[in-house]
Order: C-alpha cells, then sequence, then structure tokens
C-alpha cells in the first residue's frame, strides 16, 4: 500500500515540471513548432479519476467496430493527445469527408447516425456490439472517445490492444453477457433519456428501474483507474528488478544487446 | 507436468515480476518507432524529465505519412506536401536525435515500413521480445519473437522502463498441415484462417502456426502469416525459429556475428513448444483445401475463394450476422450471389507489411511479365517495403517488368494501405489490395478494398476484374 501511495505522489503535476531547467526551453521549441498549426498547449496524458459515472447510454448497434471507424486516420497526424472529439466517428457522423483543419461546425451531419440524435447529446456511456475496437493499435480512438466525453464502454466483447489502451486513459470497457448486452439495447432504444449509474468501486450498474448488474475489472486496473495513477511511475519503483533482470539477460543473451554494425 | 509452449516460454524468459493481482512484468528488448503513436509518448518522456532506460533497444523509421513519388521523395522533408504530415516526420527526427534513438530517416535507403525494416536490419531477432505502436507487430512473430502492438502510453512506458505491464495470453495452435498448390501463398493461407475462426477468433490469444506448409514457407511467406495474426484478433502470432530463420538473419547489420551469432543460433533452434506442451485452441487446415482467397466486405472475415460468390444476407442464419453482411455489401456496392470473378476492380495496390517484400514483389512480377495492364484499371501502384527492398527488385530488373506492364514503380512507405499520405483509394472505386485492413475508408474515403495476394492483385491488374491466378500460371507454363 506504501508503493501505491508514493506512486499517487509521484504522478505528473504540470506546474512542479514547467519550473524544472531546461524543460521550459523545450517545450517553447515545441511550441513553436505547433504553432505552425495553430496546434497551441501541448499536453501530456493526466489521466482522469474514475468513481461513480451516470449518464445517458448511446447504443452503437454495429459489430466489429475498428479503429478506422472510430477516429479515420487522416487525424492521426496530430502530434496532441487531445481534440480529437469532434471527429469521434468521422467518416458516419459526417456525411463529407473530414480533414484535420477543417471547420467542422459547418460540415453536413448524417442525420441518420446515432451520434446525431438529439436523444443522445451529452452521452458518456457508450452501448457497442462484439469486437470493439479491432484493428489499429491507434491510442487516438480511446483519446477521441475520451474527448467526446465518452467515461465508459459496454460490449459482448473488445478487441485487446483498445481494451488495454482504454484503462491507460480513464476510459472504463465493461464486457457483458451478450444476453444483456442484448436487453440494454432493447431498453436503450425504448426510452428517451435512458441513463445507466456505474460505480466502478462496487462494480455494478444500475438500471433506471434500480435493478443492477454487476461486471468484472481487473484489480490492478480498477486500482489505477480510481486513482488515476500513472503506471510508468508504478513500474519504476521496481527499478531494481528490472536492473537485475537486464543484467542476467544480458549475462545469458548478449546478442540482444548488440549494437547495430 | 504438461510441456511448454513456445509462448510460455517466451514469457517465462522475460518475466520481470509477477505481480499477485495476476499482471507482470515483462522485459523488451525492442522496441520499434514510427512517426504516428510516438510523439506522444516522447511529449510524455520531457513532461516527466524521464530519459529512454536504454536508447540502444530502440529502433525508429518514418513509414505511415511519407509520400512515395520520386519527385516528392527527392526533396526529402520538405517533398511532403501535407504541412500535417511533414510535422509529424521531422517531430520523429527531433525527438530521435533529442533522446539519442538511432532512426532511419527518410532519405536513408534502409528507411522503409518498420515491420519490413526491423527483420531486414537483423533488430529482429528469434526470442526477442518485441513491441511498436502498431498493431502489425504481430510481423516479427514470423521470427520466433514475441511481438505485439501497443498504445501510445505503453510506447511511454517502454521507453522510460525497457517493461510492458502484461497478462498472460492463452495459447492457441493453429497447424496446416500438407503442401499447397500452386499459386497459392501465404496470404491465401491466413485470409482462409481468419474466415475459418473470424475477426475475434484470435482475440486474448497468442497464436502459434505451424504445421508443414507454414514450416515450407519462406521468412518473407512467415511474416506474411504472423502479420495478419491481428486480424484473427491476437495481439501476438508465432512460428517457431528454424533453419530457414537462421539463414535469413546471418550477416544482417544487427544480428550477432561470428561465433557469438553460433551460440544465438543454437540457443534459438531450442525455442520450440514442447512436444507436450498444451494448448488452450487447436485448429487444424489442410493446405491442400486453401485456394486463393478475395475479400469482399468490410472485415477481413468476409473472404471467399476465388472461386466462390458474395454471399446473400438473407440465406444466413444469424441475424447480428446477416445485418453485417448488408451493412458490408451496401458500403461495396455488390450484390449477393456476384461472383467473385465479376467483380470489376479500378484500382490495385501492391505493397504494405504485409506484402512488400522481394518475393511478393517477384511473385507479382512474375504474372505481369510481358502482358499489360487492363485498361480499365486506373491506377496500379507498386510500393516496396523497404529501401533495400526496392533497391534488390531493381537489381533483378522487377521495376522495368511492373513499369513496361503499365504499374506504377513507387518509393518506400505504407502507402495506400491505410492511405494516410497522398495514396488514397477514391470513394465508390475497388481497389485489389495486397494489404492487411478492408475496412470501410481505410485506404481512403469510401474507398472498396479487396485483400488479396501479390499474385492474385498482379492477375486482376492484367484483367480489370478477379481471376483465378492458378489459370493464368497455368497458361504461362504452356507458354513456355
Amino acid at each position: 500500500m506504501a508503493t501505491l501511495l508514493m506512486c499517487a505522489i509521484s504522478c505528473w503535476n504540470p506546474i512542479a515540471l514547467t519550473e524544472r531547467p531546461g524543460l521550459r526551453q523545450q517545450l517553447r521549441q515545441d511550441q513553436e513548432i505547433a504553432s505552425e498549426f495553430e496546434l497551441q498547449n501541448f499536453e501530456t496524458k493526466t489521466m482522469k479519476k474514475f468513481d461513480v459515472q451516470t449518464g445517458v447510454v448511446l447504443p452503437l448497434d454495429r459489430a466489429n467496430v475498428d479503429t478506422d471507424f472510430i477516429i479515420p486516420k487522416q487525424f492521426l497526424k496530430s502530434i496532441k493527445r487531445s481534440g480529437f472529439g469532434v471527429n469521434l466517428f468521422d467518416e458516419h457522423r459526417y456525411l463529407d469527408k473530414g480533414e484535420p483543419d477543417a471547420d467542422n461546425s459547418k460540415r453536413p451531419l448524417n442525420l441518420d447516425f446515432v451520434l446525431n440524435q438529439p436523444r443522445y447529446k451529452g452521452a458518456n456511456v457508450l452501448l457497442a456490439r462484439e469486437n470493439f475496437g479491432c484493428g489499429s493499435s491507434r491510442e487516438h480512438a480511446p483519446w477521441a472517445l475520451d474527448d467526446y466525453g465518452f467515461r465508459v464502454l459496454i460490449a459482448p466483447s473488445f478487441a485487446d490492444i483498445f481494451f488495454n489502451n482504454c484503462f491507460k486513459n480513464g476510459i472504463l470497457p465493461i464486457v457483458l453477457d451478450k444476453k444483456i448486452v442484448d436487453e440494454l439495447f432493447t431498453e436503450v432504444t425504448a426510452a428517451e433519456g435512458y441513463t445507466l449509474t456505474v460505480d466502478l468501486p462496487a462494480q455494478t450498474i444500475t438500471r433506471p428501474d434500480g435493478s443492477t448488474i454487476s461486471f468484472e475489472v481487473d484489480a490492478f486496473r480498477k486500482h489505477c483507474l480510481l486513482n488515476g495513477l500513472d503506471d510508468i511511475g508504478l513500474t519504476l519503483e521496481d527499478a531494481d528488478a528490472i536492473n537485475g533482470f537486464e543484467s542476467r539477460w544480458r549475462e545469458k543473451s548478449p546478442w540482444y544487446f548488440n549494437p547495430p554494425a | 507436468m504438461a510441456g511448454k509452449t513456445l509462448y510460455d516460454k517466451l514469457w517465462d524468459s522475460h518475466l520481470v515480476k509477477q505481480r499477485d493481482d495476476g499482471t507482470a512484468l515483462i522485459y523488451i528488448d525492442r522496441q520499434l518507432i514510427h512517426e504516428v503513436t510516438s510523439p506522444q509518448a516522447f511529449e510524455g518522456l520531457r513532461l516527466t524529465g524521464r530519459k529512454p532506460w536504454r536508447a540502444d533497444a530502440n529502433l525508429a523509421t518514418p513509414d505511415h505519412n511519407i509520400p512515395t513519388t520520386k519527385s516528392e521523395r527527392s526533396r526529402g522533408l520538405e517533398g511532403i506536401m501535407d504541412p500535417v504530415s511533414r510535422i509529424q516526420v521531422r517531430t520523429l527526427d527531433d525527438n530521435c536525435r533529442e533522446f539519442g534513438i538511432l532512426e532511419l530517416d527518410m532519405n536513408d535507403e534502409r528507411q522503409g515500413i518498420v515491420h519490413v525494416v526491423g527483420p531486414e536490419q537483423g533488430a529482429t531477432l528469434p526470442g526477442m521480445t518485441i513491441v511498436c505502436g502498431d498493431s502489425h507487430t504481430s510481423t516479427h512473430g514470423a521470427l520466433g519473437a514475441l511481438a505485439h502492438g501497443i498504445g501510445t502510453s505503453e510506447v511511454e512506458h517502454v521507453m522510460a522502463t525497457q517493461c510492458l505491464i502484461q497478462r498472460k495470453m492463452k495459447n492457441m495452435l493453429i497447424r496446416v498441415d500438407g503442401q499447397l498448390n500452386p499459386g497459392v501463398t501465404a496470404k491465401d493461407i491466413v485470409l482462409a484462417i481468419i474466415g475459418n475462426i473470424g475477426t475475434a477468433g484470435g482475440t486474448g490469444y497468442t497464436i502459434e502456426f505451424g504445421g508443414e506448409a507454414i514450416r515450407s514457407l519462406s521468412m518473407e511467406g512467415r511474416m506474411t502469416i504472423c502479420n495478419m495474426a491481428i486480424e484473427a484478433g491476437a495481439r501476438a502470432g508465432l512460428i517457431a525459429a528454424d533453419q530457414t530463420t537462421v539463414d535469413y538473419i546471418r550477416g544482417r547489420p544487427f544480428a550477432p556475428k561470428g561465433e557469438m551469432f553460433d551460440k544465438a543460433a543454437e540457443a534459438w533452434l531450442q525455442l520450440t513448444s514442447d512436444n507436450d506442451a498444451q494448448f488452450d485452441r487447436v485448429v487444424v487446415l489442410d493446405a491442400a483445401d486453401i485456394i486463393p482467397q478475395v475479400t469482399w466486405g468490410t472485415s477481413p472475415e468476409m473472404v471467399a475463394p476465388v472461386t466462390g460468390v458474395v454471399p446473400d444476407p438473407d440465406q444466413e442464419a444469424d441475424s447480428g450476422r446477416a445485418e453485417s453482411i448488408r451493412q458490408a455489401l451496401k458500403y461495396m456496392g455488390l450484390k449477393p450471389g456476384t461472383a467473385i470473378k465479376d467483380i470489376k476492380l479500378d484500382v490495385v495496390f501492391i505493397g504494405s507489411c504485409t506484402n512488400s517484400r522481394i518475393e511478393d514483389l517477384r511473385a507479382a512480377a512474375a504474372v505481369v511479365k510481358g502482358r499489360k495492364v487492363a485498361s480499365t484499371i486506373e491506377l496500379a501502384l507498386v510500393v516496396p517495403g523497404s529501401g533495400l527492398v526496392k533497391k534488390q527488385a531493381e537489381a533483378e530488373g522487377l521495376d522495368k517488368i511492373f513499369v513496361e506492364a503499365g504499374l506504377e514503380w513507387r518509393e518506400p512507405g505504407c502507402s495506400m494501405c491505410l492511405a494516410m499520405n497522398a495514396d488514397q483509394l477514391p470513394a465508390g472505386k475497388h481497389c485489389a489490395s495486397t494489404s492487411n485492413r478492408n475496412f470501410e475508408g481505410r485506404q481512403g474515403f469510401g474507398g472498396r478494398t479487396h485483400l488479396v495476394s501479390p499474385a492474385m492483385a498482379a492477375a486482376a491488374a492484367i484483367h480489370g476484374h478477379f481471376v483465378d491466378v492458378r489459370d493464368i500460371l497455368l497458361e504461362s507454363d504452356r507458354a513456355h
């Protein structure tokens, strides 16, 4: 527990860091590069803490939603972590082709697409189908979902890399039985303003009628989400173990430490 | 006690620390870096004042954004017309310089698609753990390395700690018995596998590929198979190292030399699944049953043999799957029952980390040699996977064969596989592509992708529609 507490303290603090000598200059250089495209205010991740979330549920009734669907490739050219929300589901949300520098407020909306339906405005729980997030490893997919405002994803299954990426960004992906997901789809579409309350500490989802569904979550990931932990800091607490492993491994398999010819 | 699988052995040999909650710290021997998924990771290091744990474990090259025409490439960074792409490539150069990481930059002849460059440079070795912020990192499993794609937060984590937090996956064995028929390639094997187990079939597993047909493949073919393990849902694919692997690695720049090579090779050849190893799932295919494959839909599992037809959603018992087929056919502009051979094409793309290696280019050149691209084909691109592949192909005269047939010979990069550069498939156009994903919009907004082998793509270029490449090869045999 002491280890975890230390990590929480060592988590990133933007004010302290900009005070570090040399860093300010580096930031300035980067901002100069970025300002060429008005990409101001470089950020790094600040993992949001997750506790209890209540919100409108948006049903995306489609299997195998891939990460190209979530955020098309042209938006991956950004060197930032934020600002992807307006291009979430871009190819389905708008009728034209999106470009990174476009004014999205002027683009024609696809009114048939579920995200554009007024009843789902402000949704922060996404209800999805099998194999959600398959395809590319782009973390821009969870960045886009997070930037739009989704904090919880519910599906019968997720693709592995995407699932992992969600936890690194304060998003909770929940796997539920296909039967329960089917029920939720029916309920969400039937009742306008349908909300769910997701309680991570209790690992329960509460429906509007008060009934609850319990869900599984990895203990380590749960802990990190609840505390907004930076897992690099946590790993570095094991620096001695890593160093020890590395020297044994170098001894045993020196060919992996060969510099290029 | 049951024996261990190759995956078990790779896992055990890299285990730094097992945590009580089931997660583990796994040591990473090599990280490959490209321009798209790394800027935010480097930025994270900067903002936390962290340094790479072991800078020489990293190797970078730009690939996703860079242009593939000679005129643009000859102008270096300034030749990248899209300013946002240019800044991303320049950011990689700057970051690598700042953090002391070796980069094969866009002007270096060794530059190329990161998954072509790694093995080519000998930076991918059997028994290693390898990561990259790219899902097709599974490619490197073809050399008996545990390799998988990670997100940008994990890229930063590996840079800073040389470790990854992992939970052990399950073991799957896919065995392809017997011998392939002529004209059938590694790409057809892996598409047939995905058609069989589905795009989520391998989720939660590491897939080891084995059997006579796999063992008979060249290293290039093996890389094609492992490359698409992720398209079957598996983060990592594996093929145990053998003499083919050892021969491939010998003499490559990053590979050990002399006595150390012999010692390493001896260790690598021991890295196989034990005879009594336990797999959680075993899938067996007969190579003789596999015929050239063509995808008709918007997921790699939506695949049919070239002799087949586009399916009818009304004949599909599962309502969810029927709906997926309907959505796919709508996007692809195809009618149920259409013969695969009747699908007309507008564009042909030969390239990508799946199929841009020398053997792929040879296979495509053999089909187009002495023939002409159909007049209805608007664009046919051949994009070699690296500068060294390009050089080799040119030494063999393959570039001339392509150009004489009417295909464009380009500079190395990811190109139209994901269309982050200018090489984009226009809306509504059908493309025979040797890449790995046929998702909506993948090759360009509204573009319609059909995944095939290099030989099948080349044959489609000549005919303007899909043909069974086996017929063409028979025809060539008769002519000679």
